[in-house]
């Protein structure tokens, strides 16, 4: 199939319509489990709101305050996903364009901000850009005014830095699924940069940022530690924050459910818009050479992706190195109690990513199969979940049966696992569909169906992508506080409800030190899981 | 898998039950933390009660309550430890505590009369600083000075909430103003403590709301005299923290054996350097070397719940429209 001659942007017709799997179409892999799988996580997150909202008793409604809340998520969640997707397009560029020593580390790198504990991540970014941080320290030797990072300017800088680096590798993948041959021929054809952007690179962003900006917006959206703390104050009151006071300062559950359901309505609106930009073609087949960009040999393009990848480096890097140097000295003198919760949290990690490949890889072959709709909005449903809310719910629907502290862990590898869907859904889906549109027909000739479709198509094909959302996985898992502070005991703390014990207990140098175990763990398992999936970032 | 997960851990429980009475005491989650009472006081307990003392930690002291709404009659809990003086109005509505009978000599700077909850310790809210700062000697001088501060925010922070009724309590209806005189010294609103004391340690500001006994830490636990709390000449907003019994508890003589024990020597002497609180009760030893010296009476602030619960929403909407400028 890959030598069949196709139009460079593949856009063609012809290729949509053979692609396209009609209703009847035979499949190589069944559908139903699937849309098992988007059902459940569908049941999971409105199950557990219809939960809390039966608990209500009476309960405000949706007043002024809640308004100004929605107001101001909606305005930070808007441009941070802007922000991030757009610093995004010439950092994945530069990195796709690009090979130089230490890459492939400093991709890896790079997605380190997404799986900080929030709390660590907020001292880092203060570190470097707080009234006394290093900019504002350096500013201050030229005799400079400190930086001022607080306000609505300094939300959209931590939600950058958190979802910079989860936009930078979205919008990488795609770079990297335009077939080299594409740009052989392009280059061939005397394609020169602008010709190569609205032949290859247009196209393919077209497909990749509705789906990333989506979900950066879903997750700013229930941003609230964050977007409290660098926002300054009570002007940065998000739909969260509303949530969380409904929940423990007025205990009104019927108006922790409503703000809940407006949270989960603006998720899908954003789903729903997502998915109708349409998604084109793929890009059709190639043979897995080697990338070699004629186009961006010049000097100034080498100085550009130079800058840009300076750039992104020195911002998601600083704060890290900010954890890594507060953590330091006390890692080897590490209490024992940090240990056992570091052991626990990779149980959970461990659990959390085999129950997400269970749900995510069925899913995903299914919306490749044309359920896109819903597969998708099931998929996103577990971003804009209120974390307090599906505990909550949890815990409203286990306690008759069963005492919380008994099914800690199982929850909240559950509940980790629905937070991470989305993400894996983003990497895996077009993988997929590029696997389906080009294997689908030869593979129905040669009657391979079902387990050996799995087995002989999609695993090789797509084993860098399940290698990269494995990995996410874990390591989200391993650094979200998710719901267990409503479920633990005292033997079941994880690595970041220790983290925040030991703040608790004025041991700041323990808990950095702590946060930096985590940060090694989570690193380390998302490299061995993502490096497990082999030439992906390399192409 | 799961149903017999499950099942064995209900087969497990049923056989510890059998052997060893239980007492399940519902507290916050730095209670139960390693480096807080929680394991200490377990020990000292156990060693007299002939029982297994099981704690379960749940957030904050807010959270705490509402796990207790939540779970209503049916719960497990025999003791609640860890609300304060600004919840228990809430928590004495919802009708499922039990009147105790606990006898002490309690070191309060006020007398303590209540028939459901009891004391185990308290502490001011302070603003604290680095030592050779100077610290200005009220909210109004706060206000009028360019100094930086970091509080918590009320509707998702127990000391957040102690800054709104200190204010109101001190201020009344001038609260507003002090308000407005404090929005340009609050660099930011923290959810909690731990951010809040964090980015006071990482030097975003020059003091954060946190309680006169923090600089005892650092004295003692980390023999750094560099902390110091400021002393506001109107006086100080105290938190009482109390414990009290519910009412379906399966073990009430057990319960009140540990409240009695919660006033004793064993227990109070554990509070002052885990808890970083000041017992509610002296100690034979009297407080550890570096605790800074209680107020006077008059200096004691404090609402009597009824008035705190009264004016909670009042206050945060003037604290809201103060700081929403």
């Amino acid at each position: 199939m890959a030598a069949r001659a196709q139009p460079v942007g593949g856009t063609g017709r012809a290729a949509h319509r053979a692609a396209a799997p009609r209703p009847d179409a035979p499949r190589p892999v069944a559908i139903w489990p699937g849309t098992c799988a988007a059902l459940g996580v569908a049941l999971l997150v409105l199950g557990t709101l219809a939960a809390v909202a039966m608990r209500a008793e009476g309960g405000s409604g949706f007043g002024p305050s809640e308004a100004s809340a929605l107001r101001f998520t909606l305005i930070q969640a808007s441009l941070s996903a802007v922000f991030s997707v757009g610093l995004a397009i010439p950092v994945a560029r530069a990195l796709a364009r690009r090979r130089f020593a230490g890459r492939r580390v400093l991709i890896t790198l790079l997605g380190a901000p997404f799986i900080l504990p929030v709390i660590v991540a907020i001292l880092g970014l203060l570190a470097v850009f707080g009234r006394s941080g290093w900019i504002s320290g350096a500013l201050g030797a030229f005799g400079l005014d400190p930086l001022r990072i607080y306000g609505l300017h300094g939300v959209v800088i931590a939600h950058v830095f958190f979802n910079l680096p989860l936009a930078t590798r979205l919008i990488l993948q795609g770079w990297q699924e335009i077939p080299a041959e594409r740009f052989r021929l392009a280059a061939q054809l005397n394609a020169g940069p602008g010709a190569m952007w609205h032949l290859l690179e247009a196209p393919m962003l077209r497909r990749i940022l509705p789906g990333a900006m989506a979900v950066i917006f879903a997750i700013c959206l229930s941003s609230f530690a964050v977007a409290l703390t660098l926002g300054g104050g009570p002007k940065a009151t998000t739909l969260e924050l509303a949530i969380y006071q409904a929940f423990h300062f007025d205990f009104d559950l019927g108006r922790a459910a409503v703000l809940s359901t407006v949270q989960l309505g603006l998720t899908v609106v954003a789903a729903v818009l997502a998915l109708r930009v349409p998604v084109g073609e793929g890009v059709g087949a190639g043979l897995d050479r080697a990338v070699v960009r004629w186009d961006a040999t010049g000097r100034s393009a080498t100085l550009l992706d130079v800058v840009w990848i300076g750039f992104a480096t020195l911002f998601l890097m600083l704060p890290l190195l900010a954890v890594l140097v507060a953590g330091a000295p006390g890692l080897l003198s590490l209490p024992a109690p940090v240990w056992s919760a570091a052991w626990v949290s990779v149980q959970v990690a461990a659990l959390s990513t085999g129950l997400l490949l269970l749900v995510a890889l069925p899913l995903s072959a299914s919306i490749a199969l044309g359920r896109r709709q819903l597969g998708e909005i099931a998929g996103i449903l577990g971003l804009a979940a209120s974390p307090l809310v599906i505990g909550t719910g949890l815990f409203v629907l286990i306690y008759p049966v069963a005492s919380p502290a008994h099914v800690a862990l199982p929850v909240t590898a559950l509940v980790n696992m629905v937070m991470a869907l989305p993400f894996a859904l983003r990497i895996l889906v077009p993988r997929m569909q590029q696997v389906m549109q080009q294997n689908a027909r030869l593979a129905l000739a040669l009657n391979m169906r079902g387990p050996a479709f799995w087995r002989r198509v999609i695993w090789p094909r797509c084993r860098a992508q399940i290698g990269f959302a494995a990995g996410l996985t874990a390591a989200l898992s391993l650094g979200d506080l998710g719901v267990v502070a409503l479920f633990a005991d005292p033997e079941t703390a994880t690595l970041p409800l220790q983290v925040y014990r030991l703040m608790g207990a004025y041991r700041m140098e323990a808990a950095q030190a702590a946060a930096l175990l985590l940060f090694i763990l989570s690193m380390g398992a998302f490299w061995l899981l993502d490096r497990g999936g082999k030439f992906h970032a390399e192409a | 898998m799961k149903p017999l997960f499950v099942a064995g851990a209900l087969l497990a429980a049923t056989v510890a039950t059998a052997e060893t009475p239980e007492l399940v005491v519902y507290t916050y989650d730095s209670f139960v933390s390693e480096w807080g009472p929680g394991p200490a006081v377990k020990e000292a307990f156990e060693a007299t009660c002939g029982c297994e003392l099981k704690f379960v930690g749940a957030g904050d002291g807010a959270a705490l309550l509402a796990r207790i709404k939540l779970e209503g009659a049916r719960s497990e809990a025999d003791i609640v430890l860890g609300l304060d003086t600004n919840l228990t109005a809430a928590a004495r509505d919802t009708g499922l505590f039990a009147p105790v009978a606990v006898e002490a000599d309690y070191a309060l700077p006020m007398a303590w009369q209540d028939d459901t909850f009891a004391p185990y310790d308290w502490g001011y809210f302070a603003f604290v600083h680095n030592a050779d700062a100077d610290a200005p000697a009220n909210f109004r001088a706060l206000g009028e000075s360019d100094a930086k501060i970091v509080i918590q925010d009320p509707r998702s922070s127990t000391p957040g909430l102690g800054l709104l009724m200190w204010v109101k309590a001190a201020y009344g209806d001038e609260a507003p103003a002090i308000w407005d005189g404090l929005s340009d010294n609050i660099v930011t609103v923290t959810k909690g403590w731990s951010e809040a004391y964090g980015l006071f340690l990482e030097g975003e500001a020059d003091m954060v709301l946190s309680y006169t006994t923090s600089p005892a830490y650092h004295l003692i636990a980390e023999e750094d005299d560099s902390k110091a709390a400021a002393v506001f000449d109107e006086g100080h907003y105290m938190q009482v923290e109390v414990a009290g019994k519910l009412a379906a508890s399966d073990q009430t003589e057990l319960a009140d054996q540990f409240l009695q024990f919660m006033v004793s020597d064993a227990f109070q002497s554990i509070i002052p350097t885990t808890n970083w609180m000041y017992p509610a009760v002296m100690p034979a030893g009297g407080l550890p070397e570096g605790f800074a010296e209680t107020l006077s009476a008059d200096k004691s602030l404090l609402l009597p719940e009824g008035d705190a619960a009264a004016l909670r929403d009042e206050a945060l909407d003037e604290w809201l429209r103060a700081l929403s400028q």
